[in-house]
């Protein structure tokens, strides 16, 4: 017994004396959670790899998934931006498996075709989208004490998708607020800053021009923030919003916004924090969720990066350490979500973005190298 | 109109713009149209990359030549009264109503004050990081003339 474990008690002893990354806390073991019977039989997932850079990144979740032998296994279906509508099958599969994971669909500039990305959220009701915004080790921006995450409300607003023209030349757009769901996105926002121990939630709005409009968007919040006392609550116009985050983007905690603020803010955020590239995040409903890149989602990257298959698979992949998470498997969600983090902040493998040159297989198999 | 300006990119998405181009690198950019709200934003966010609200100036232009030139903060209550306020802005303000009257000799004379006394750095109110008032403030640019 005791030959036997010398080459296992030599590993153990040689892994907790080399702790390269301190800050990344490697070497010690996080407490894990006590799972049922059967929780480790293998979940099935929707998996949509989307157009231009979405299957490579995708092709990279599934790689690495499949080296860390995580219990999950994909359900592909090929959608593409073109498409008048998403296909039933798919929808099918998500209410099937109520988890999904995604590249972004091409959605076409102007013309009459809906965004299948906002067609898929709506059809779910997928009501919030979540972006987490914070720095990364070893990736240094202007600003280093970023950590804001946005909530945004994901189905109604600017998005309703309703617009007519009058008379020739005169176009009108209807943006739509409700009570329902403004109160639902802000019980959201409430209730994760509450399950994650976050310190402040701030309302973006822009209602001394939308005195109506969001102004029941702010009175539903202002309602919501009674229940949670522990929380403090504030509220930002918009356009102060996005010069204080270009300049003070730490006094900002988990922040929510009406549909179109939300797709400014999380882009900013995430542009000051390192990039799109590397946020995760998601869109979460009463019954389903579905992860895809944090934030500027429905963006396909373009043609030059997805031929040269360069695009950055970090924001997806630490995506799918959420969705693991969200499955409770938080251990595979540590592991993943080490190995990427060590990855970055090495910065040997980055992509162009991150200002390196490496490929999306360079950094993929750097990560599965990563992975203990 | 188009064919005279010898370079211009047209369209790029707000998204695009927000988490690409204007965090990281705002000098590719030169003139930015856009619609009402996009325009409130953009030029907020754009204020707080040069430096603030107390620094940025603005023209509203309509029909015939109408013009009115104001500051893009607003009335700032908690400051007013105290002597602190940062004047730049408005007097860029005026800078540019200077320059639509066609009086541009005038309006380089002011700019040009203006920018030497804040790259000195000696008077600088305090949203430029420094302790003067703004009559201090206003004296080192007249000085500057």
């Amino acid at each position: 017994m005791a030959r036997r474990a010398l080459p296992i008690v030599k590993q153990l002893v040689g892994r907790s004396s080399f702790d390269p990354h301190p800050l990344l806390g490697l070497g010690s073991r996080s407490v894990t959670y006590m799972p049922r019977p059967g929780d480790g039989s293998p979940r099935a997932v929707t998996l949509i790899p989307g157009d231009g850079i979405g299957p490579l990144v995708t092709g990279a979740v599934e790689q690495v998934m499949e080296a860390m032998h995580a219990p999950v296994y994909f359900e592909k279906y090929e959608i593409h931006g073109d498409m008048k509508t998403v296909p039933p099958e798919v929808i099918e599969s998500i209410h099937k498996n109520k988890v999904c994971l995604k590249g972004g669909l091409s959605t076409p500039v102007g013309g009459g075709v809906n965004s299948l990305n906002v067609q898929l959220r709506k059809e779910l009701d997928l009501y919030a989208s979540l972006v987490n915004c914070c720095n990364l080790p070893g990736l240094p921006t202007r600003h280093n004490d970023v950590d804001i995450v946005v909530v945004r409300e994901n189905t109604e607003g600017e998005y309703a998708g309703l617009e007519h023209e009058v008379v020739p030349g005169v176009v009108e757009s209807l943006k739509v607020i409700t009570k329902f769901c403004s109160e639902r996105i802000a019980k959201y926002a409430f209730e994760y800053a509450y399950l994650n121990n976050r310190k402040k939630v701030t309302a973006v709005h822009k209602a001394n021009i939308m005195k109506l409009a969001d102004g029941l968007f702010l009175e539903s919040c202002r309602e919501v923030a009674k229940n949670y006392p522990s929380i403090a609550y504030s509220e930002i116009i918009v356009d102060n919003c996005c010069m204080q985050l270009v300049s003070k983007p730490e006094q900002f905690d988990v922040m929510v916004t009406p549909n179109l603020y939300g797709n400014l803010v999380a882009n900013t955020a995430a542009g000051i924090a390192g990039g799109t590239g590397v946020m995760p995040g998601g869109n979460v409903g009463a019954d389903h969720a579905i992860f895809e890149q944090g934030a500027s989602a429905g963006n396909v990257g373009n043609e030059k990066i997805a031929q040269q298959k360069k695009a950055n698979p970090v924001a997806l992949l630490l995506s799918s350490a959420m969705m693991l998470r969200h499955l409770q498997f938080p251990s595979f969600a540590d592991r993943l979500e080490t190995a990427v983090k060590t990855v970055i902040s090495e910065g040997k493998y980055r992509t162009k973005d991150l200002g390196g040159t490496s490929t999306t297989q360079e950094v993929v198999d750097a990560v599965i190298a990563a992975l203990d | 109109m188009i064919q005279k300006c010898t370079r211009i990119k047209l369209g790029t998405t707000l998204t695009s713009l927000l988490n690409k181009q204007l965090v990281k690198n705002p000098a590719l950019f030169d003139v930015l149209v856009m619609p009402n709200l996009y325009g409130d934003i953009i030029s907020d966010l754009c204020a707080g990359l040069i430096g603030g609200l107390g620094l940025t100036p603005s023209c509203n232009i309509g029909e015939g030549g109408i013009a009115l030139a104001e500051a893009v903060h607003g009335s700032a209550p908690d400051i007013a009264g105290k002597n602190l306020a940062n004047p730049t802005a408005l007097m860029l303000s005026a800078v540019t109503m200077l320059r639509h009257l066609e009086l541009h000799d005038k309006a380089d004379q002011i700019q040009n004050a203006i920018l030497n006394t804040i790259a000195e750095g000696k008077y600088r109110t305090a949203d430029l990081g420094g302790t003067s008032t703004t009559t201090d403030f206003t004296k080192a640019i007249c000085d500057h003339l």
